[in-house]
């Protein structure tokens, strides 16, 4: 414990090449970018499962498959598979990208298809009603209502593609969880265990700051409130 | 009211489902450090732990020592690819968890002392012997060496002209180095790199100490040196230049059993000390190379060498 | 494959160990995070302080926590009840929040007819909230048993033996059988926990028919 403080709290630590403020932000950059490319992927394929219903068990099982995937696992195949064919950074970032990208995609998933699944058939009714296209009843109203589930879901994959993206490290690269592989290697306890906190740390302010989205985006007509839906469904599995 | 009473009943039900697969979860699990090899035929049947550390060399000389001490008559069990000196070691003064361990007589002598200085192969034995604490002691040491290696491909050698690491001083800042984390800090890295030959790199890449990280790297560009073992099979067949090391940065690491105190005995120091003697650098390099480009089994390779050798 | 044939029986052994280290927890997590659950279900001011606390417990590193434990508990360094315990931490962290939401969400009135019809609160947790609570935690725990075999393999960077160590053994040679033989051995162990859960949870709910979560 002891040995964490002082590291955390010495100022060379902090700055330089090697330093907490340069990690962090590496860190930041591997897992935002897993998380924008998992959203891309996983939000229009979730809409498209939700509003038309096809396609779901593939999904499904699809979330299954991906969550059970061992990530240190993985990580080693994809580095033997593309690390020859890729030049410069890209031969450790592609993998490991990959890797994050495929723990971020089933909350993302899953999320999405609950979350319009849920949405209430009465106002689906209203739409109709009210003469509204498939695609404008999907975007005006299914996308809405189900925001709060589908944020849920990326505030799932959020923490765990933090937590995950120490393996960057594995492959060379930088982040947080250089601290915990330089600390194990140099036997630096008061590195390894500062790392650590380090990302606790980062996840706790990403999900707040996430929380705090999702009060902002959601539309204030809904409680936030659904029906009964267990938010175990987007909890999701983590190397 | 019957549904309620109804729900004990299955609660135990489910509960006993659940500790039978405990059970059986706990029978597939049972001891999970070792790998049980069996015993030896006749001899005093003692059990003697072997360990390795997380690298294939490691892994065939502990399975070489396994082998040799089952023949000696002991019953061996191997706790293998432990990733960190710290760990094994520990487990050997502090928790007597492991009692054999492949040791590097340079590497090994750092660890105790930091300040060594030798690098002569029986000046270095003589200086580990001195740094060890009373619960190790080493064996007889082998003629067999790992040395780190600044390590680069041909195509650098031909473009810098590079023989030894001394002709790095002029270009090194241009070039960006490969290595295990450790080496920003430990005296065989970049400091000693500094000191001993005023050698200072572009960059340094944290990778791995000799590994598959640091061997794709090379070839494919992303650093232009890096640090490869004496022993890999790319250095051996040449693909790879490993740079001259003339002022003797990288000390000498011949393979030499490390034991712990307690259980050294004539029948275990006469079986390592066998193996010890016959393990010359030619056949080491043999070993690796049958396990690590002929991805051969460890035991089997370790099997066999014992068999012809010892 | 002829890898995995020749080498089954070493492959099976480290199975055995991962089904140990992953499975365990489980058991062993379940049984702190249900209390843990109940007590934030109850006493909702201590909610969000037991949930959230136990949840940022998910986001330590495994690497960190195995490396770190052996000088909270004082075990061996090579001990795997480092990883037991480790492993049990995280199964809490993801079950503590299922726990009290699977508790919340028995239907007030079937709380009401079992007070109603005297039974009291202990008596009522294990005869009704729980076993109506056992389709939400089925499905956590469902979660947290991948999640767990995923997190297990990581430990094979300090060298304990589970399947994790074929991944590092066929890196470390540059050799893809020990790695896809690791790979395939962590799903399928994955599926078989899973298929396990689904049909205890089954049993103990003969009353769902069809849905569960």
């Amino acid at each position: 414990m002891s040995l964490m403080w002082s590291w955390l709290t010495d100022g060379s630590h902090w700055h330089g090449n090697d330093g907490v403020l340069l990690r962090l932000a590496e860190h930041l950059w591997y897992s935002g970018l897993a998380l924008g490319i998992a959203a891309l992927i996983a939000v229009p394929l979730g809409l498209f499962v939700g509003h038309t219903g096809h396609g779901r068990w593939l999904a499904v099982n699809l979330t299954g498959a991906l969550r059970a995937m061992p990530s240190l696992g993985l990580l080693f195949i994809a580095y033997m598979w593309l690390g020859d064919h890729l030049r410069g950074e890209g031969a450790f970032l592609y993998p490991t990208e990959l890797v994050l990208v495929a723990l971020a995609v089933p909350p993302i998933l899953a999320g999405t298809y609950a979350g319009v699944e849920q949405v209430d058939a009465a106002a689906r009714d209203a739409a109709r009603g009210m003469g509204m296209t498939g695609r404008e009843l999907l975007l005006k109203v299914e996308l809405p209502c189900a925001l709060p589930l589908l944020v849920s879901g990326i505030r799932s994959a959020a923490l765990q593609v933090i937590a995950t993206a120490t393996l960057a490290a594995v492959l060379g690269l930088g982040g947080l969880g250089r601290f915990l592989l330089d600390g194990l290697a140099t036997r630096d306890y008061g590195q390894m265990a500062g790392g650590a906190a380090l990302v606790a740390c980062l996840a706790l302010l990403v999900d707040l700051l996430l929380a705090a989205l999702q009060r902002v985006v959601v539309s204030p007509g809904l409680t936030g409130k659904t029906a009964r839906q267990p938010r175990v469904e987007t909890r999701q599995a983590a190397p | 009211m019957k549904r309620i009473s109804l729900l004990l009943p299955r609660s135990v039900a489910v509960t006993a489902a659940l500790a039978a697969t405990l059970t059986l979860a706990a029978c597939g699990g049972d001891d999970p450090l070792s790998t049980d090899t069996g015993n030896g035929d006749g001899g005093d049947g003692t059990t003697i732990h072997v360990g390795s550390a997380n690298f294939p060399e490691s892994v065939v000389l502990a399975e070489v020592y396994a082998k040799a001490l089952e023949d000696a008559g002991f019953t061996v069990e191997k706790t293998l690819n432990i990733g960190s000196r710290e760990a094994y070691l520990k487990a050997m003064t502090d928790t007597a968890e492991l009692d054999v361990f492949p040791e590097y007589t340079g590497n090994l002598r750092l660890y105790f002392d930091e300040d060594a200085t030798a690098s002569a192969p029986d000046e270095v034995y003589d200086e580990l012997v001195a740094a060890l604490p009373d619960t190790l002691t080493v064996l007889e040491m082998a003629p067999a060496e790992d040395k780190d290696a600044v390590v680069v491909t041909q195509e650098t050698a031909a473009e810098y002209s590079l023989t030894s690491i001394a002709d790095l001083k002029d270009v090194a800042g241009d070039l960006v180095l490969g290595g295990p984390p450790e080496w920003k800090t430990r005296s065989t890295g970049l400091p000693g790199l500094e000191s001993v030959y005023g050698v200072v790199f572009k960059d340094f890449r944290e990778l791995d100490a000799g590994g598959p990280l640091t061997l794709r790297a090379l070839r494919n560009g992303q650093i232009d040196a890096g640090n490869i073992f004496s022993t890999d099979p790319t250095v051996a067949s040449g693909e790879l230049v490993a740079l001259e090391d003339p002022e003797a940065l990288y000390a000498s690491q011949n393979i030499v059993p490390l034991v712990r105190t307690e259980v050294l005995d004539d029948a275990l120091e006469e079986a390592l000390n066998a193996v010890s003697a016959a393990l010359t650098q030619e056949e080491l390099l043999a070993l690796v190379n049958a396990v690590v480009a002929d991805k051969e089994d460890p035991e089997d390779v370790a099997a066999d060498w014992v068999d012809e050798n010892v | 494959m002829t890898w995995l044939q020749d080498h089954w029986s070493d492959v099976f052994e480290l199975l055995g160990q991962h089904v140990y280290l992953a499975g365990v927890p489980l058991v062993l997590g379940l049984l702190v995070a249900v209390p843990l659950g109940w007590v934030a279900q109850r006493l909702p001011r201590l909610r969000t302080p037991i949930v959230v606390g136990t949840g940022l417990l998910y986001t330590v590193p495994s690497i960190a926590l195995f490396i770190l434990m052996p000088s909270i508990l004082g075990t061996g360094i090579l001990d795997p009840v480092n990883v037991l315990v480790s492993m049990t931490i995280y199964t809490v962290a993801l079950l503590t929040r299922t726990a009290s939401d699977a508790l919340e969400a028995v239907p007030e009135s079937v709380r009401l007819s079992a007070d109603a019809m005297g039974v009291k609160p202990l008596r009522r947790l294990f005869t009704v909230d729980l076993p109506l609570a056992v389709p939400v935690l089925a499905a956590g725990l469902r979660v947290a048993a991948v999640s767990n075999v995923s997190i297990v393999s990581v430990a094979a960077l300090i060298g304990v033996p589970q399947l994790g160590q074929l991944f590092t053994d066929g890196f470390s040679r540059d050799f893809m059988d020990p790695l896809a033989v690791g790979v395939v051995g962590c799903l399928v162990l994955a599926l078989v926990f899973d298929l396990v859960i689904v049909v205890l949870a089954r049993l103990a709910t003969p009353w769902h028919q069809g849905r569960t979560a």
